[in-house]
């Protein structure tokens, strides 16, 4: 039998024609909504006088516009307020179910799907968000799409897409202590570069993958994208079952072992051939930091920024322009540069573990005075965890305070704005220029590395506090 | 959607690598409910000041050029997967966007709106930035159903690729909906065998 890799048999299993010459028609198993790129779908819906065609396997959430404070009033900005009424007014006009502001299960919708057991290994799912990619964690296929594919789903349960060329990249040896998820993710970008993985799905192997807990798989499916990668996926094992198990809308027993039976036969076949293989020591990796204007601009935190004889002739002129941008010199060293925010939250950080990971440092301490700390959790299900376990007793004490879930500074689409020309060392996924606000200086780094400029106001290694 | 065959332009140059889809048009213009009036936002944070005044030497700027084939640096329309980016390009009136790379989403967007992403080599790209600083004048020609861009300036010609259904459905100005819409019937079927 042909031997296949974990992509190619959850594709296979999804394919429900094939356009003679051109793209395959995929059957979609989840699709998740935000306010921002579904608005004109449902427009074409009502345009073209169509219901959704399965409104069950569709799950909305607004979370890029909204407030971080004070979400039990209305939205003080009207365009966004707008944009959040219209989500609710589609869901309601079309029958869908929506985990709209105030209700306990709002939150980023990356965040949201897995922690109710809505994304499950083997499905195909899509959003209009290019970090889908997320849900790839559970060893499922998942990618973001553009506004016209959320109205084919919507319409009819499927989109047409090219079938990709599959990477492996393999993480071999162990994370040394002190070395996050996010700190892979950045070092395998910086390696790959923003266009490396582009026309590929990546699948993630190797022992420093299999240690990972899922939150930090999903830090790593999270960040596929920005190597260019349409998806990235790791195979399901004890850690994917057991955290799927306690989730609410997991299948339950006869049908949770019937699924589980299936989830098992997903994993990539010894032998199976894929078009790209890399592969990574990951016990050579070190925290990092990004000192330009897009995620692949990553050094260690001990290096210094390139000289420009680093980069190839034809990146000068965006290599210049991003020093420019960002007020560095070629050649300089990042460490001990001095920064005025830190961002903590996001789909690729803003999950429970990432805020154990900045509590326990921050633990005793005291947060930089001229800091302004934005902590941001994924979710009001993180949020709630947060308290459970104390942990907001102990950011309080080091001078945090806590914030309402949504997407916030990340994208900046509400008022967490980092201010023209300050810098932020950020968790979310992008440094591009004005993602944070326009003239806002981006540095991502990890939880730890966050937290540790928190506390000293400067770029700093965790280890040497 | 508008059909494409034929476009004889002049270019707007932008010779940047890696320009995102925050670039294209940055996060907080994405509060629309419609897909009009993005085209008064492309590249606003290179366009503008903070005042909202043009700044002269960002080429949309620059009168000196103009034309409907915007042509730009490697790994264009990385990042986000926002569609606002495809309709910015083709509501200021973008028709062809000319690189020698395209970020996946972002060349799939462009598609579903009418506006051709076209991947040429890294020597042709060049060479025509090149012959656009000597002649903002010169024009380029892109012909869908032959799969070819021309430099009308030194002659050169170079082959696309484009996925033949694609490549039909902008050339009829058909969109993916009508496919999936006469597909009920087979979409039913897959369900009831899963």
């Amino acid at each position: 039998m042909t031997k296949r890799t974990l992509f190619d048999k959850i594709w296979d299993a999804h394919v429900v024609t094939a356009v003679p010459n051109g793209p395959t028609q995929l059957y979609i198993d989840r699709h998740y909504c935000h306010e921002v790129t579904s608005p004109q779908a449902f427009d074409g819906l009502r345009k073209r006088g169509l219901k959704v065609f399965r409104p069950e396997k569709t799950t909305l959430s607004p979370d890029h516009n909204i407030p971080t404070l004070l979400q039990d009033q209305p939205i003080k900005d009207l365009i966004s307020k707008h944009q959040v009424d219209t989500l609710t007014r589609n869901a309601n006009e079309f029958g869908l179910t929506m985990y709209g502001l105030g209700h306990s299960k709002n939150g980023i919708i990356h965040v949201i799907g897995p922690e109710n057991g809505l994304t499950l290994p083997g499905m195909t799912i899509v959003c209009g968000d290019s970090h889908t990619s997320t849900h790839g964690a559970f060893g499922s296929i998942a990618f973001g799409i553009g506004t016209s594919e959320v109205e084919m789903v919507l319409a009819s349960q499927c989109i047409l897409q090219p079938r990709p060329k599959t990477m492996r990249i393999t993480f071999n040896g162990k994370l040394k202590s002190g070395v996050t998820a996010k700190d892979l993710a950045l070092y395998m970008i910086s390696q790959l570069t923003t266009g490396g993985a582009t026309g590929y799905f990546v699948e993630y192997a190797g022992e420093a993958i299999r240690a990972l807990s899922m939150e930090e798989r999903m830090t790593v499916c999270n960040l596929s994208i920005e190597m260019g990668a349409r998806g990235g996926m790791i195979a399901p094992d004890e850690t994917t079952y057991y955290y799927i198990k306690r989730r609410e809308f997991a299948p339950k027993d006869e049908a949770w072992d019937k699924a589980l039976a299936y989830w098992k036969t997903l994993p990539t076949d010894e032998g199976a051939v894929f078009d790209r293989a890399i592969a990574f020591d990951a016990s050579a990796i070190e925290p990092m930091i990004t000192y330009g204007t897009n995620p692949g601009m990553g050094i260690s935190i001990h290096s210094s920024i390139p000289t420009l004889d680093e980069i190839d002739p034809a990146g000068r002129i965006s290599f210049e322009k991003a020093m420019t941008y960002m007020g560095f010199t070629p050649g300089e060293k990042i460490e001990g540069k001095s920064i005025d925010y830190v961002f903590l939250g996001s789909c690729t950080n803003g999950r429970i573990e990432d805020f154990r990971v900045f509590a326990s440092f921050v633990k005793g301490k005291k947060k930089a005075e001229h800091v302004i700390a934005w902590l941001v959790p994924g979710s009001w299900a993180v949020e709630k965890q947060i308290r459970a376990e104390g942990l907001d007793k102990i950011l309080e004490e080091a001078g945090f305070a806590l914030r309402q879930p949504g997407c916030s500074a990340c994208l900046a689409m509400n008022d967490d704005k980092v201010p023209a020309g300050k810098y932020a060392v950020s968790t979310s996924n992008r440094n591009f220029e004005g993602r944070q606000g326009p003239g806002a200086r981006t540095l991502l780094a990890g939880p730890l590395v966050a937290a540790a400029a928190a506390i000293t106001g400067k770029i700093t290694d965790p280890k040497n506090i | 959607m508008e059909k494409f065959q034929t476009l004889t332009s002049t270019c707007v140059p932008l010779p940047i690598e890696n320009v995102d889809t925050d670039q294209i048009i940055p996060a907080r213009f994405l509060k629309a409910t419609t897909r009009e009036g993005f085209g008064a936002n492309l590249f606003a944070d290179w366009r503008y000041d903070k005042s909202g005044q043009p700044i002269s030497n960002f080429v949309l700027n620059n009168s000196t050029y103009s034309g409907q084939a915007l042509v730009a640096g490697k790994n264009f329309g990385s990042g986000s997967s926002r569609e606002h980016a495809a309709w910015a390009l083709a509501g200021y009136g973008f028709k062809v966007v000319v690189s020698s790379f395209f970020a996946d989403i972002f060349k799939g967007n462009a598609l579903n709106n009418g506006v051709l992403p076209v991947v040429v080599s890294d020597v042709f790209l060049l060479e025509l930035f090149a012959a656009i600083q000597v002649d903002p004048t010169t024009t380029i020609t892109v012909n869908l159903e032959q799969q070819t861009i021309s430099n009308n300036a030194s002659g050169v010609v170079e082959t696309f690729e484009i996925n033949p259904y694609k490549k039909e459905c902008l050339l009829h100005g058909l969109d993916d909906i009508d496919y999936l819409l006469s597909k009920k019937d087979a979409i039913e079927a897959w369900e009831k065998a899963h």
